[in-house]
């Protein structure tokens, strides 16, 4: 469409005259062709990838690196999974990074929540202050902060710690900015009537917010969990014992010891993106949602 | 407006009042969060600035040198050649990223069949962490026999060293960073498609606007905001590019994808000169804001859709 010629568009504009009901783009089967053909060319690029990765993981060790190489494996070699699991604390390290991602992730949503209700709804001195003061914060990169954030983390004791890897994780202005968003669209009402009728702020919060907000939790929820399941140079410097690695750094570890084995590598790797791919296609519409909101509201 | 704590002028109950009760419970919400964002985001900023001006190996004592540190990374040709490097590879994934991204949405979005089958699979890599795909990639850029070696091979085209030579091996991990990283942009792009509204093309077919007009005077101006935050995201992403290179190249082969985050993460965690570090992350940040200050202006200077 954007790469139309000249011609094209005239001979689109030449179909306009009686006019089509129809999509208007992709109009005369040539252009039509070149969309298939471009969306053919773009899914080997992105899928395969992950079908190369698969295919991988289930060869033999001659099979992996073979020339010509082999699309398909002669015997599909399972076993390439157990050996990950026997060779390395691979399952060790999946629960790690189950157990670090879910807890930021449930601990952020809850205290996001706090803070932008309050910000969004209460009135105190000082409140546009403080989240300007909050929102500031966004500017700053991940890199500036982190080698004094190591050094506070590491006074406090916290290295080769699971403290160490989820709570420095938990504060997110942006986490906040974008549930006081929310928040702020909310009709007033539900919670006006809540209050006329005696409850209190924290019970309004937990009765009528809360509730209300289980869409964009949801939505927030899944994004907070693939970055904290795909997070790498924090836990990379935050933990140097194996037992503590999350399955981004082990992986890393596992690919730099096993350079030659190749398919145990690619069975680690599909065993790496499997929850996530799983997650995606149980999610796929919330996460898509959650991508437009976090995406287009910012 | 007052920043001091609660007050109240009535100090008998207060907190029953709506006054009071606002302020308790305000306050009271912002502490779990304002205190980890204290102690693991404010400090650490004010910190990095503290660090910068000492010289400090992380064990042992702080040293006090001032500016030197300062002093010493403008002259620090290492340093200056890891700019050089993130310089050049913003420079073009950005625009790739920007270009593509915006193409498939359009591709996915243009009422071909399938739909759903396209764009799940072109969002699928960014479901994997840059750890894997980088794990992925690298096994697929084997020299000589590698996957993309025999592909070439189907044109007639040699092996080539992806990752090996000096040349290829920047453009590899470009390549690695688009694949992982355009679905994303690409729902955000999708998502700015569906808001256009059908009756501009149909009033712009009506004026007679072919599909190239149509792009140009509908569907780019009214992705505006889009594009800013996708220009925006990819390139305060680019600038701190870091998993690829540590994982494919190390910042090799002869420092050709040694970036300033790489270079940053060497001096702090190999070579353990946390002040001189320090002092590279803010050097990072100014260039970063500099950047950002610059595109805000540039785009707000053209009229808002």
């Amino acid at each position: 469409m954007s790469l139309k010629t000249e011609r094209d568009a005239a001979a689109v504009r030449e179909q306009i005259r009686p006019r089509r009901r129809r999509k208007f783009t992709a109009r005369t089967a040539g252009s039509r062709l070149a969309l298939y053909l471009l969306a053919v060319f773009a899914f080997f690029f992105f899928a395969g990838p992950l079908l190369w990765m698969l295919s991988s993981a289930l060869k033999s060790q001659p099979e992996v690196l073979a020339r010509p190489p082999v699309l398909v494996p002669e015997t599909f070699h399972w076993d390439n999974f157990v050996q990950v699991f026997e060779q390395v604390a691979f399952g060790r390290w999946m629960i790690n990074s189950a157990f670090v991602a879910t807890t930021v992730t449930l601990v952020s949503l809850l205290f996001h929540s706090m803070a932008a209700y309050s910000l969004a709804r209460l009135d105190y001195p000082g409140r546009n202050l403080i989240f300007i003061a909050i929102l500031s914060t966004l500017m700053i990169p991940f890199t500036v902060i982190l080698i004094p954030l190591f050094i506070v983390v590491d006074f406090i004791g916290w290295v080769d710690t699971y403290w160490g890897l989820i709570v420095p994780m938990i504060p997110h202005a942006f986490g906040i900015f974008l549930l006081r968003q929310f928040y702020l669209g909310l009709p007033r009402e539900l919670e006006e009537a809540a209050i006329v009728d005696g409850a209190s702020l924290v019970k309004v919060y937990t009765r009528i917010v809360l509730p209300l907000s289980r869409p964009i939790m949801a939505a927030l929820g899944i994004f907070f969990f693939l970055a904290n399941w795909n997070r790498f140079l924090w836990p990379l410097i935050i933990t140097h014992d194996r037992d503590l690695y999350v399955v981004q750094v082990g992986m890393q570890q596992f690919s730099g010891e096993r350079g030659t084995q190749y398919q145990l590598i690619m069975a680690a790797s599909t065993i790496a993106v499997l929850p996530i791919l799983v997650l995606f296609f149980v999610l796929q519409r919330r996460l898509i949602e959650g991508i437009k909101l976090t995406g287009l509201k910012g | 407006m007052a920043t001091t704590a609660v007050e109240s002028e009535r100090p008998l109950r207060w907190w029953g009042t709506r006054r009071g009760q606002h302020r308790l419970v305000g306050y009271g919400f912002l502490i779990p969060d304002g205190v980890l964002l204290l102690i693991f985001v404010a400090l650490p900023i004010i910190g990095a600035f503290y660090i910068s001006f000492h010289d400090w190996s992380g064990i042992g004592t702080r040293e006090w040198v001032g500016t030197q540190n300062y002093e010493t990374l403008i002259r620090d040709s290492r340093f200056l050649d890891s700019l050089r490097i993130t310089i050049i590879y913003t420079a073009t994934f950005v625009p790739l990223l920007f270009a593509a991204s915006l193409a498939l949405a359009m591709l996915v979005n243009s009422g071909i069949k399938a739909t759903g089958l396209w764009r799940t699979a072109f969002f699928a890599p960014f479901m994997v962490s840059l750890v894997v795909a980088s794990v992925i990639w690298g096994f697929m850029l084997q020299n000589p026999a590698g996957v993309v070696n025999a592909i070439i091979g189907l044109f007639g085209i040699d092996p080539q060293p992806w990752l090996g030579s000096t040349r290829l091996a920047l453009i590899s991990v470009i390549l690695v960073g688009l694949w992982q990283g355009i679905g994303y942009s690409m729902i955000i792009f999708l998502a700015g498609l569906q808001d256009i509204p059908r009756v501009y093309y149909e009033a712009a077919r009506i004026d007679g606007a072919g599909a190239w007009r149509q792009f140009r005077n509908v569907t780019f101006p009214l992705l505006r905001r889009t594009s800013v935050f996708v220009l925006i995201i990819s390139f305060i992403s680019a600038l701190q590019m870091f998993d690829e290179v540590f994982v494919l190249t190390q910042g090799g082969p002869a420092g050709a994808t040694t970036t300033a985050v790489f270079y940053i993460y060497e001096t702090a965690f190999r070579f353990l000169q946390l002040g001189y570090a320090s002092a590279l992350a803010i050097a990072l940040f100014a260039i970063i804001l500099i950047f950002s200050l610059i595109q805000l202006k540039v785009f707000s200077g053209e009229p808002e859709d």
